[in-house]
């Protein structure tokens, strides 16, 4: 059973829409900007991915606004472009043939940030009725579902930044046991001052920039959005005619040690497992996209793991989110996206931000890169010790995308 | 095609920490409800739960576990390794690199990020928080995911770990997630369950705004009665169950006492409403027919249904109705159905594997709990509810049910394992 992705649907501070995106990915064009949604100035960092000119209204039926955050709001836009590029007719799937499994991280922290304002400044009668699901962990993936009558099995994953890639995984099993339509993903954002502040008590957050591998690398930077992606089994997809991007070919996660305890971090066995489950050799493997943390260690960490599968300056490596920002439970969904986007056009967009990087490891800087693609390793980590691989593959079988034939 | 057994089993819940003092409970028929404790509860048109008496240190967490963890996670913590023990266990015995965690929550460490709000915000004052009254471990609290990373820490798992967050259903979809992942050969044991501390005033304010809890606030031991014709809302409840999932046959070589197998799951979407439900329980029924389907299991072979009996006017009728539709309406009038949400409460995102550790009870000693507090029977609730008084009953195949806020609608057949 080969599951493919046959839909993707981006809101992201680069660009709304897979395009506007994908060009500005492809040009290294950073969404990073000094915060000016929440008055930032009182904070040690005030630097992060923003998603611009997103209007709920224009996108949204007007009930649903009052009553979702905005990641959710961004959710719902996405997973509707990632449907529409899908060709997806709502009907077409049997009663129980469409599932929705999303990623999130900390649920709609603004709207439960508001709230517990209301309750606290105010008193409990000003405490919205929507508080009891639009803040939750599972919101993004019951809206998904109401919206596009998802009535197969549905679920969220929590990894933090991994999540988009179990997320990706879980979906998977579900096409592998007979859903023919599983919307995926992960799209997220906490961008209030509550969220904020809950960021920087990891001391983790850079008050300068986002420079994975860099020499100056001092931290990360948090931002919003993310990406909905369909998956499908793939002789479905083509019994439909809709063209694939590329086929999640692998997967596999893992948990890190205990802190303190003397075994390695967990990373390099997501990495390999999910090579094993793509039943692909190191060597096989045409680009990397990186969990590019951006704190030093972790930087290390990952490039010890690059160097050690694939050899130093082994394989090109690419971490566009630093143009966007650490999206959390939409972050790794966006590097999926951004690794089929790459696998169609055959082009591996760079790391913006980084001149050189501090590892023997061959990062793609500068300008993009072109070069034919087949199979490309997506790796993920989230806070806590969660490590997450994917393998996608070009898709070459029936129903091959028709750029790539 | 490999077999999932529960080899290990360990809860938290209202009334007492540990199995033994939860299955007590639940077969003395007693509820834990009471006036709330946790904080002054007189603004709150719902002022009961079913709270936890509950000494971190007697229960045996270290003082920087106790520093470090939510309320939620400390239950997790606890009956993890309750969990392992009863397997037979000590942390690093199985295979760290194939065991895995699955952690159930629907609203994670809600109590400690409340409080810190109240902190960083001096009291709801200020819109921007102030970032330096924050404490270390704030981060950790938001990402639910830090809860499944300190089980597997614990108990040192370093496989697959996730947290499966469905609302009201998390407890039953996180072992049916972790019994998946045992049978495609990703992990070859799971540490799984949920865990929930709910009882905060934010909870409160919220489920007060639906209506969702009971207003009874006089007579606190009767609030939550399933069933009941007088039943006007949940109770609001709190705890953890966790488990040991391994191979059954593998369990069996090792000379494990296998208490249940997971024989069977199924979660459906309602795609309907994110707190309302179909009046037809059209979803419920056919998430219970695939877990039956995917158990080899007649519905008429179903010995004890374990409800989700929220004890909610909407709930427990379009439960009700799925249970017909899927058992026939012969065998469902034949079979005891019974809701330990009347003892215990709703504890949200942990209830499914609090209810599963009652199954696996059940069939272990061949008693089934009882509806506490159900006096006056609904007429549209027609069924055999083991009203008030635990029953003997031979237990070979449970069935227990979810349903939660999002549309999620699960159900897992749980058999006695022959030895």
């Amino acid at each position: 059973m080969t599951a493919v992705i046959t839909g993707i649907g981006v809101t992201a501070p680069t660009g709304l829409g897979t395009d506007s995106y994908w060009e500005a990915t492809k040009a290294g064009r950073s969404g990073i900007t000094p915060i000016d949604r929440f008055d930032a100035s009182g904070y040690p960092a005030q630097l992060a991915g923003q998603v611009p000119g997103f209007t709920a209204a224009e996108h949204l039926p007007s009930r649903l606004v009052p009553q979702t955050d905005r990641m959710t709001q961004l959710a719902l836009t996405a997973g509707a472009w990632a449907l529409e590029d899908a060709a997806y007719e709502p009907d077409a799937f049997g009663e129980y043939g469409v599932s929705v499994v999303t990623a999130a991280s900390g649920g709609g922290v603004e709207f439960g940030h508001r709230e517990l304002e209301n309750l606290w400044r105010k008193g409990k009668k000003f405490v919205s009725a929507y508080q009891s699901f639009a803040w939750f962990y599972a919101v993004n993936t019951g809206q998904l579902s109401i919206r596009h009558g998802g009535r197969g099995p549905c679920g969220t994953l929590v990894t933090e930044q991994a999540g988009g890639l179990d997320a990706v995984g879980q979906a998977r099993r579900h096409v592998r046991r007979g859903t023919p339509l599983v919307v995926t993903g992960g799209v997220d954002g906490a961008l209030s001052p509550w969220g904020w502040v809950a960021q920087l008590s990891t001391g983790l957050v850079s008050g300068t920039g986002y420079r994975p591998f860099g020499a100056e690398a001092d931290g990360y930077l948090p931002g919003e959005g993310g990406a909905i992606l369909v998956l499908e089994d793939a002789e479905s997809a083509a019994a439909r005619g809709i063209p694939a991007y590329g086929e999640i070919a692998g997967y596999a996660a893992t948990l890190d040690p205990r802190p303190g305890l003397d075994a390695p971090p967990g990373l390099r066995r997501a990495a390999e497992l999910a090579l094993a489950d793509a039943r692909v050799t190191p060597s096989e493997v045409d680009a990397v996209f990186a969990d590019a943390a951006g704190v030093p260690e972790l930087d290390r960490i990952e490039a010890q793991v690059l160097c050690g599968l694939f050899g130093p300056h082994g394989v090109p490596v690419t971490a566009p989110k630093s143009a966007t920002g650490r999206l959390f439970g939409g972050g790794a969904a966006l590097d999926l996206a951004a690794a089929l986007l790459s696998l169609r056009d055959g082009v591996l967009p760079p790391t913006p931000g980084v001149e050189r990087p501090d590892h023997p490891i061959d990062l793609v800087t500068g300008a993009a890169r072109e070069l034919p693609l087949r199979t490309v390793l997506v790796l993920a980590r989230g806070h806590g010790g969660f490590n997450a691989a994917v393998v996608v593959r070009a898709h070459h079988g029936k129903g091959a995308h028709p750029w790539r034939s | 095609m490999t077999r999932v057994g529960i080899t290990g089993i360990g809860a938290v819940a209202p009334g007492g920490v540990g199995v033994k003092a939860y299955w007590e409970l639940l077969t003395q028929g007693r509820s834990a409800t009471r006036t709330i404790t946790a904080y002054d509860p007189s603004p709150f048109r719902s002022r009961v739960a079913a709270e936890v008496d509950f000494d971190a240190r007697a229960a045996g967490l270290g003082p920087q576990e106790i520093r470090r963890l939510d309320r939620a996670a400390q239950f997790a913590l606890v009956s993890a390794r309750e969990a392992l023990a009863s397997a037979g266990l000590t942390p690093g015995e199985l295979d760290p690199d194939r065991t895995g965690v699955a952690l159930g929550s629907a609203v994670g460490c809600t109590r400690s990020l409340e409080e810190e709000y109240v902190v960083v915000s001096d009291g709801g004052r200020l819109w921007e928080v102030d970032h330096r009254y924050a404490i270390a471990q704030l981060y950790g609290h938001f990402v639910p995911s830090s809860m499944a990373a300190e089980v597997g820490w614990a108990v040192d798992a370093r496989g697959p770990a996730a947290v499966v967050s469905t609302g009201c259903t998390s407890g039953l979809d996180t072992i049916g997630y972790a019994a998946e992942l045992i049978r495609e050969g990703s992990a070859s044991a799971m540490i799984a369950g949920s865990t929930e501390a709910p009882i905060s005033p934010i909870t409160s304010a919220c489920f007060d705004a639906i209506k969702a809890t009971t207003p009874r606030n006089d007579d606190p031991a009767t609030a939550s009665r399933p069933f009941d014709r007088t039943r006007n809302g949940l109770v609001l409840g709190e705890g953890a169950a966790f488990f040991v999932l391994e191979d059954i046959d593998a369990a069996l070589a090792r000379g494990a006492h296998v208490y249940a197998e997971v024989a069977g799951y199924a979660t459906r979407c309602n795609a309907y409403h994110m707190t309302g439900l179909r009046m037809d329980g059209h979803e419920m029924a056919e998430a219970i027919t695939v877990a039956l389907a995917e158990a080899r299991t007649d519905p008429s072979d179903v010995d004890y249904v374990n409800a989700h009996g929220s004890s909610t006017k909407q709930n427990d009728r379009h439960e009700t109705d799925a249970i017909k539709q899927a058992l026939g309406l012969e065998h469902a009038r034949a079979t005891p159905v019974s809701s330990i949400k009347s003892m215990i409460g709703h504890s949200l995102g942990a209830i499914g594997s609090l209810e599963i550790a009652a199954c696996a009870m059940a069939i272990e000693h061949g008693v089934v709990p009882p509806t506490a507090n159900l006096r006056e029977p609904d007429p549209e609730c027609d069924l055999d509810y083991v009203p008030v008084t635990a029953r003997e009953h031979r237990t070979d195949v449970a069935l227990t049910i979810g349903s939660g806020f999002g549309g999620f609608q699960s159900a897992m057949v749980l058999k006695r394992c022959p030895s």
